[in-house]
């Protein structure tokens, strides 16, 4: 343990806390983004800084500063005292953390190339081909109707960008952990917006996803992409949806869903609802509570027989893959619904007790000023038995959605909404025409239910979502989510007018 | 906090530390505490200091971003010539016109600084969020929220000779009281702290929870809405973030586009951005140094200009107007940051009379955009939903989910309420607007 560190312990020892851990977290990042064929964005970004996250008479306090100085750490642990102190005037039963955590040892993403060793030139040269490629695509076709924009659909913006990072971090409690990890995080994707057709409309079609692919990884990650061979298809495909016919609206058919579209499906009506925060009430204000009550644990039927969703820490590349949680607890597995059967929640030190269970490492802080909360790590679905073209095939009526492009839940996460880039009518076990505008909707327990099939590991990815909201201060989460394509029955799709 | 004299004292030397043609340097420092409560206890209470230096170094027509909160010499050094470096390897970009200026610094008259919200203590807002916590117990109620209070100061230096500094403070509470089948929401926000009323706040919120017992389901279907300033808080947000952008507007996927300069609104409806105007929460230049100017996003109905940085302002032979977002955010482009929307001059209570069956809404959640060029939306209703019936407020309802142009909303505005409230939240721009009567909107589905 550093100095630092264990002043900071011993400072608020004797301030009075009945507990106490300080973080200390170096992070680094270079992104990169090419629009049209220019540079769009080229930067990097150095952070440092500690919190130290004290109980005093039962009572949470927290206080973190960028300066890591004898004097600073001494300031901000007596602040973070002050703080406990003042949480206690308003306070319940006192915090309870479980077990003690006494963890020990250093942990580091293994990666093959180191992202940061290799030339911008060369990050950018691969952008850049892409961009090229999409560049190449033609105009659509002059068609009957007047364009609103009065031009041919065209694409009008190709994008790609690429984000690396390394985070180094220690921690210690008072209760004898002392850790370090170095996390790795690699990610990259291209995108087409078109422009025009009939109708003036707006379509965009990505690669491999609509945000970023990015894994916990290094340079061969993005490597694998093969971004400039996936360019064209995709620049091809948004003009082609400015003329492809609307998604039907109002009615309920079968849907398939693509892998990355299951995977965020399963990031907002799996995995936000199994945080036990959310279910204790203690993200009422902001991002909401929860329907799976404490009731429902081994005794509800969240999906149908062919589900089963798990929550680890362990898979590699996935974006919630680490040594151990901010709280010091070890990485893990933790089964969530077996054959349809929900029987597990993400927790932390303080609220896996109040069900009688120990903490299962879910506490992540998004930097050293920031508090640890309950957030996803890998939450995923387990490989099916399917070949994605049995799937197909055996489809009678339906449609397939792929790449998402829009999202909404509603705040216990029942009610949710989803859009897609691109969709293709299923008939007679054959994909037709292409669809724009594809939305579905449905009630999560109604939702999972009614899924029949889904496809197997050949077809299984692990998915990654950079851009997980929750907290106040606002706290932006990297998870991970392993999925492969999926079948629903009896689903409303379809909600513009 | 950091002060003027420090600010200037870190930029200059990020500016000597420079190799670049021309070199800008953005400060931003931040002491933000927040007290967090949820079942009628404090759980959560925090604070954090950090100060940034952005340092963009312009090679050509070649610029490179590099940010760090490491301010020993070392890390400034690292950090500027990270940028350079950045800039040179990479190709030319024949659009970039180098950076703008210099300018002269902004109004010193425009204020957003206030003593009391800078030194609010923790001891302060356990206090304030005791009040409600005590009545929600009485009540059976339970009370969740939080309440952040601090400074953030904002300077910008460059090689043209701008200098700019503008020290903000900032105060936001928010309740949301629940009972088993009900919620109730309500905020304050300014830079003032005496512009938050802690215990009135708790009061409408607890209000809503109570009386939104017993919610009954209902069809989802097109429905004539009064909606609370949380809604059109969001209106003004989502049409800010998904158009109002030049770089929107260039690109053909705004809701802006070929709307411009047509009543597509209704003559009820005025938006506009105003960087200097103390009713929000003023920042007199933008993340480039450029000093502000009013921009009527909409006016009377009629579709205005959308706002500019220096970089899509080239674009077109015209001027920034200072709205530049921070360069560490890479080609965002353009925000509008201090918006407002015109007060009208009705009463809520008017609004519910007029109305012969509606729905009165609270606040909007998880809106996000199902279709760009109409701004069309969905998201779900919230904290708060009840059905309006012969010039009445009537029975709760389970909230609903939409999906709505938003262009289309406002083109059906029927009434505009005489108070509009200021929402300055961490997550987005700072907006002042009204209550609104809405002739008609679209629920697309119902919740459990």
């Amino acid at each position: 343990m550093d100095t630092l560190s264990s002043r900071a312990l011993e400072t608020a020892k004797l301030k009075g806390a009945q507990y106490a851990d300080i973080r200390v977290v170096h992070a680094t990042d270079q992104s990169l983004s090419v629009k049209n064929g220019v540079v769009d964005g080229l930067s990097s970004s150095e952070s440092l800084g500690f919190g130290v996250r004290v109980l005093v008479d039962g009572a949470w306090g927290f206080a973190s500063s960028r300066e890591l100085t004898a004097a600073e750490v001494d300031k901000v642990t007596d602040l973070a005292v002050k703080i406990a102190k003042a949480s206690a005037l308003v306070r319940g039963d006192p915090v309870r953390l479980g077990p003690p955590v006494t963890s020990r040892g250093a942990y580091t993403t293994p990666i093959q190339i180191d992202p940061f060793t290799i030339p911008i030139e060369d990050k950018l040269a691969l952008l850049m081909q892409a961009d090229a490629a999409m560049g190449r695509v033609k105009p659509a076709l002059p068609h009957g109707g007047a364009s609103r924009s009065g031009a041919e659909g065209d694409v009008r913006v190709r994008s790609g960008n690429m984000v690396f990072i390394k985070e180094h971090k220690t921690f210690a409690n008072s209760e004898g952990a002392d850790t370090e990890q170095t996390i790795y995080e690699a990610g990259a994707a291209i995108g087409a917006t078109a422009v025009g057709g009939p109708s003036g409309e707006v379509q965009r079609r990505s690669y491999p996803d609509a945000f970023r692919q990015q894994g916990t990884a290094g340079w061969e990650y993005v490597l694998a992409m093969d971004l400039p061979g996936n360019a064209e298809r995709i620049a091809t495909e948004a003009v082609q949806l400015l003329t492809a016919d609307p998604c039907p609206s109002n009615i309920v058919t079968t849907v398939i869903l693509g892998s990355q579209q299951l995977a965020l499906q399963i990031h907002e009506s799996c995995g936000h609802p199994i945080e036990l925060d959310r279910v204790f009430g203690t993200e009422a204000a902001f991002a909401g509570t929860s329907f799976l009550t404490t009731e429902k644990l081994n005794n509800f039927r969240y999906g149908s027989e062919v589900v089963n969703l798990t929550a680890e820490s362990v898979r590699p590349t996935g974006l919630g893959t680490f040594g151990w949680d901010d709280e010091g607890v070890p990485a893990g597995r933790t089964p969530i619904v077996r054959e349809g059967k929900f029987v597990g929640y993400l927790m932390s030190r303080e609220t896996a007790p109040l069900l009688g269970l120990t903490s299962n490492g879910c506490m992540r802080a998004s930097g050293w000023n920031r508090i640890p909360l309950i957030r996803m790590t890998n939450v995923s679905i387990e490989p099916g038995t399917w070949d994605f073209d049995d799937l197909i095939a055996q489809t009678d009526d339906g449609i397939y959605m792929e790449t998402n492009r829009s999202w909404s839940i509603d705040d216990k996460r029942y009610n949710f909404q989803f859009g897609t880039e691109m969709g293709y009518e299923i008939k007679k076990g054959k994909l037709g025409r292409m669809l724009r505008n594809c939305t579905y909707t449905g009630i999560t327990p109604e939702f999972w239910n009614a899924c029949d099939a889904v496809c197997n590991e050949k077809y299984w990815t692990m998915w990654g979502t950079p851009n997980c909201g929750k907290g106040q201060p606002g706290q932006i989460a990297h998870t991970g989510h392993g999925a492969a394509p999926a079948r629903f029955r009896n689903v409303k799709v379809g909600v513009l007018k | 906090m950091t002060g003027p004299e420090r600010a200037k004292k870190l930029m200059q030397k990020a500016l000597r530390a420079s190799q670049a043609e021309q070199t800008e340097v953005l400060l931003v420092a931040q002491d933000q505490e927040l007290t967090r409560f949820a079942n009628n206890l404090i759980h959560q209470n925090v604070a954090e200091t950090d100060v940034t230096l952005t340092i963009r170094a312009v090679m050509g027509k070649r610029q490179g971003v590099a940010t760090t909160n490491n301010l020993n010499d070392e890390g400034i050094a690292r950090a500027v010539e990270a940028a350079r470096e950045a800039a040179l390897r990479q190709p030319e970009d024949p659009d970039f016109k180098g950076l703008p200026g210099p300018h002269a610094p902004p109004s010193a008259g425009v204020r957003a600084f206030d003593e009391e919200a800078a030194a609010f203590s923790p001891e302060e807002r356990a206090q304030a969020v005791g009040i409600v916590c005590r009545k929600a117990k009485e009540q059976s109620l339970t009370a969740s929220g939080a309440f952040r209070t601090g400074t953030i100061e904002y300077a910008l230096a460059n090689s043209l000779g701008t200098v700019a500094y503008h020290p903000t403070t900032f105060a936001d509470y928010g309740v949301t009281a629940m009972s088993d089948d009900s919620a109730g929401r309500a905020e304050a926000s300014g830079w003032k702290a005496a512009d938050i009323n802690p215990e009135a706040v708790g009061d409408e919120a607890l209000g809503k929870a109570a009386r939104g017992r017993n919610a009954r389901k209902i069809e989802p279907g097109e429905y004539t809405v009064v909606v609370e300033p949380y809604v059109t808080q969001d209106l003004v947000d989502m049409l800010n973030f998904h158009g109002v952008s030049a770089q929107a507007v260039q690109e053909g996927r705004s809701w802006m586009n070929e709307r411009i300069g047509k009543p597509e609104m209704s003559p009820l409806i005025s938006i506009w951005d105003d960087g200097h105007d103390p009713a929000g929460a003023p920042l007199p230049f933008d993340f480039e140094g450029v000093p502000k100017q009013r921009v009527d996003i909409v006016k009377h109905g009629v579709i205005g200009q959308p706002v500019y940085d220096s970089y899509t302002a080239a674009k077109e032979g015209k001027t920034s107007t200072g709205h530049a977002a921070p360069i560490a955010w890479g080609r965002f482009g353009p925000l509008a940051m201090n918006m407002f929307m015109a007060p009208g001059d009705k009463a809520v209570e008017e609004m519910i009379k007029s109305t012969e069956r509606g729905l009165y809404i609270t606040r909007f959640w998880y809106t996000r955009l199902v279709h760009p060029r109409d701004c069309v939306i969905t998201g779900m209703t919230r904290d708060g939903l009840w059905l309006i019936e012969n010039g009445q407020l009537a029975d709760p309802v389970k909230n609903l989910r939409f999906t709505q142009s938003y262009v289309e909303a406002l083109a059906g505005v029927e009434m505009v309420g005489r108070e509009a409230r200021l929402f300055i939240s961490e997550f987005g721009p700072v907006v002042r607007v009204p209550a609104l009567k809405i002739k008609a909107f679209t629920f697309t589905g119902s919740t459990v």
